[in-house]
């Protein structure tokens, strides 16, 4: 028996339902078992379905729950989709998704009120909902239902604790930004429809298919303005400052939402549209660069930021960075490769800082950790080989996904996106295992107190890292290149179906084949380069205590301040747009409403008053005064009728 | 021409002369019961007008008219001495000069 595909997302939204309007009256054990336990049930719906597919690989699913919207030529039903992409997509978010909803029990139950703790587990199964609308919809209007949905839920949970200043202001942040991508999403939305005259997903891409140089100058308006959706989402540059700052919300929020699902939505919907994109070249060439430059930006600010949760939110906008850079080469198998084993590596990395977080009673500055391996084993473990796995070392997952985006860059002829590509590897490992090493080696720099304190995570926190990182370890080898075999790409096999062939005339078709001694040599070189930037790393951090680091910063002080303060996009944010909109809106409040409305109509009030004022003198109260002017207006009245006679 | 042997001009000039007795009645006297008596007056006067016309002319609505203003003046008189009864109660007084609360 298969379950119906509705059946997924509507179970995390009963049980949001529950959470919200029982969760605060029933105590913790009823949130945790609604809360956890809806995402478990989605889960193993999920995986029913899944199964089947992913072994004899099926033909896409539509489910039509209901039509939706019928005006005129215009019509969107409420359906969803099952195809190799979405079915990656659900397998990893309910599954990972299942994970940290276990992990957040033990997370969250020690410093949360009844209500806290209930609105925490509504808004997560909230996110889930709307994650899994997302990737199921069948047509762009869903999937934009699903969209401002996750967005909406990472707004709430970034401000969950909204009696902080900087929760709050963090999540507004989040939310603002995140409309500017959501602009583009929906003008992207009007120009396919216009293009197309639908949105269902079955009907664009096939007619954009069938004739590639009909849709051509429109084309590349729409799939840049899905892109700029898609910036906005996946913090990319210039639209990635929301993200660092998204990690004043629990950690749990920060694996699942602004690490493992939610960010990568963006990648989803270029692959999504990838016969759009691949029609549009210049489209393309724009998200390889932005995603190269994002990766290579964002790696060099986490080097020297000191805030164990802000390093990873920057490795993430770098390895965004790297998705988009593959689906800019036109490697969208090695983007959705990389977002499936970004999604363990960096959920386990999460929620092992998570684990740090707890132990310290809340510290998040790493300049104030250090020597928490024996203390903390299987939370070192895991985040050793999470990290191992993110640094691109074999044989762990992160190294096939990154070297298949590597080679895939090399291979498109794109040698400064490969070299920036390369050289991001580097400093990924360097600033990862620069954060392994204050964390977790040479000694403790907290309070005794705190070092009192110190313990290992409580069960249902720790089981979420030994699976993650399991995952972390194996995850890979469902994308071996092809070095190992024909059919070694098993990943490759699967998503076929979605990339189709596309051919746009005067261009040649993009199957880019490497000959097997340069695909070595490409591995031998990425590898060599992860593990100069791991032992860097480990001599300066760990070894010699980082006095090498300091003294390079020492030497250049303006860089590194500038670096430090993640070259104050922020600042310059600040100046060119919150600054002038601060001030128009000032203009308004002041110029526009108080001045020129209110003045308006209190200078009609007050011509009415004075009127009134004057004329109130002629109502004396005497009954005779009434009588005579009656009969003066009688008199002028019959003089004027009769006079001119 | 003629209303009843009497001519229709001197009916006018009597009804006339009525109105104006009526009139400055109205506007010169203090005691509210006076007042109203001069206001019956002037009504009588436009009565005896709409008469004069009404036997001149040879007209009987007229004549109907008038009596249906006679009736209603009847229960306008009930009313106005019910009001002036009213106010008598509350102000010990039914000079209008001093009843004046109604104003700016």
């Amino acid at each position: 028996m298969t379950p119906a595909l509705w059946i997924i997302p509507a179970l995390p939204l009963a049980g949001f339902l529950l959470c919200l309007f029982l969760g605060s009256r029933s105590g913790k054990s009823f949130v945790s078992a609604v809360g956890v336990g809806s995402v478990a049930l989605a889960t193993v719906a999920a995986w029913t379905r899944l199964i089947p597919y992913f072994s004899e690989s099926a033909a896409p699913a539509v489910e039509r729950i209901a039509p939706w919207i019928s005006a005129g030529n215009f019509s969107v039903d409420l359906s969803l989709r099952l195809d190799p992409l979405s079915a990656l997509m659900v397998s990893f978010v309910t599954f990972v998704g299942f994970l940290i909803h276990v992990y957040s029990i033990g997370y969250m139950r020690h410093d949360e009120t009844d209500a806290g703790y209930a609105r925490f587990f509504a808004y997560m199964n909230l996110f889930l909902f709307a994650m899994l609308t997302l990737v199921l919809a069948n047509n762009f209007l869903l999937m934009f239902v699903g969209w401002e949905g996750v967005g909406l839920c990472s707004y709430l949970l970034i401000g969950y604790y909204y009696e902080k200043e900087f929760a709050a202001d963090a999540g507004k942040k989040a939310f603002v930004v995140n409309r500017i991508g959501d602009f583009g999403f929906l003008l992207g939305m009007f120009g396919v429809f216009s293009l197309f005259g639908t949105l269902d997903f079955d009907g664009v891409f096939t007619r954009a298919a069938a004739d590639p140089t009909r849709f051509a100058p429109g084309l590349t308006v729409v799939c840049l303005l899905l892109f700029v959706g898609a910036m906005g989402k996946s913090a990319q540059i210039p639209l990635h400052v929301w993200l660092p700052d998204a990690m004043a919300g629990p950690t749990p929020v920060s694996a699942l939402i602004h690490a493992a699902t939610m960010v990568t939505a963006g990648v989803y919907v270029v692959t999504r549209c990838n016969v759009l994109f691949r029609l549009a070249p210049e489209a393309m060439f724009l998200v390889s660069v932005v995603g190269g430059v994002t990766a290579i930006f964002a790696a060099i600010i986490a080097i020297a930021q000191t805030d164990i949760k802000r390093v990873l939110a920057y490795s993430t906008v770098s390895q965004l960075g790297y998705m988009f850079l593959a689906c800019g080469v036109g490697a969208y198998v090695a983007g959705m490769f990389h977002v499936l084993t970004h999604a363990f590596f960096k959920a386990c990395l999460f929620l092992g800082s998570g684990a740090v977080i707890h132990a310290l009673g809340g510290e998040q500055d790493v300049r104030r950790m250090g020597g928490l391996a024996p203390r903390l084993p299987v939370t070192y473990r895991t985040f050793l080989v999470a990290t191992l796995a993110l640094s691109g070392i074999p044989p762990l997952a992160g190294f096939f996904s990154k070297d298949a985006i590597l080679a895939a860059a090399f291979a498109a002829h794109r040698p400064i996106l490969f070299a920036i590509g390369l050289f991001t590897a580097g400093l990924t490992a360097f600033y990862m295992f620069r954060l392994v090493s204050l964390t977790f080696y040479g000694e403790f720099r907290g309070t005794p107190e705190e070092s009192k304190h110190l313990h290992e995570a409580p069960p249902t926190m720790v089981l979420p890292l030994v699976v993650l990182a399991f995952l972390s370890a194996v995850g890979g080898f469902v994308g071996l290149p092809e070095v190992f075999g024909e059919r070694a790409n098993r990943i490759a096999a699967f998503l076929a179906p979605v990339i189709p062939p596309v051919f746009l005339p005067g261009r040649e078709t993009e199957t880019h084949h490497l000959p097997v001694s340069s695909e070595w040599l490409l591995i031998g070189v990425s590898v060599a380069v992860a593990l100069a930037g791991l032992l860097l790393a480990w001599k300066w951090y760990a070894k010699e205590n980082g006095r090498p680091a300091a003294k390079l910063a020492a030497s250049f002080p303006a860089l590194y301040a500038l670096v430090a303060d993640k070259f104050r996009v922020d600042e310059l944010y600040d100046v060119l747009f919150v600054r002038p909109f601060v001030w128009l809106a000032r203009m308004l409040w002041k110029v526009i409403d108080v001045l020129l409305i209110d003045g308006v109509l209190n200078a009609g009030a007050f011509l009415v008053e004075l009127t009134g004022d004057a004329l109130r003198f002629l109502q004396t109260g005497n009954v005779r005064n009434y009588a005579l002017t009656f009969l003066l207006g009688i008199v002028a009245l019959v003089l004027i009728v009769f006079g001119g006679m | 021409m003629i209303a009843g042997g009497i001519p229709l001009g001197d009916v006018l000039l009597a009804s006339g002369a009525l109105f104006v007795i009526g009139l400055v009645g109205a506007l010169l006297r203090r005691n509210a019961i006076s007042i109203f008596l001069s206001i019956e007056l002037m009504m009588n006067a436009a009565n005896l007008t709409v008469l004069g016309y009404a036997a001149s002319l040879q007209n009987l609505e007229g004549q109907v008219v008038v009596f249906f203003v006679i009736a209603i003046a009847a229960a306008e008189a009930a009313v106005g001495l019910a009001i002036f009864i009213a106010l008598f109660r509350h102000t010990e007084t039914i000079d209008v000069n001093r009843i004046n609360l109604l104003k700016w």
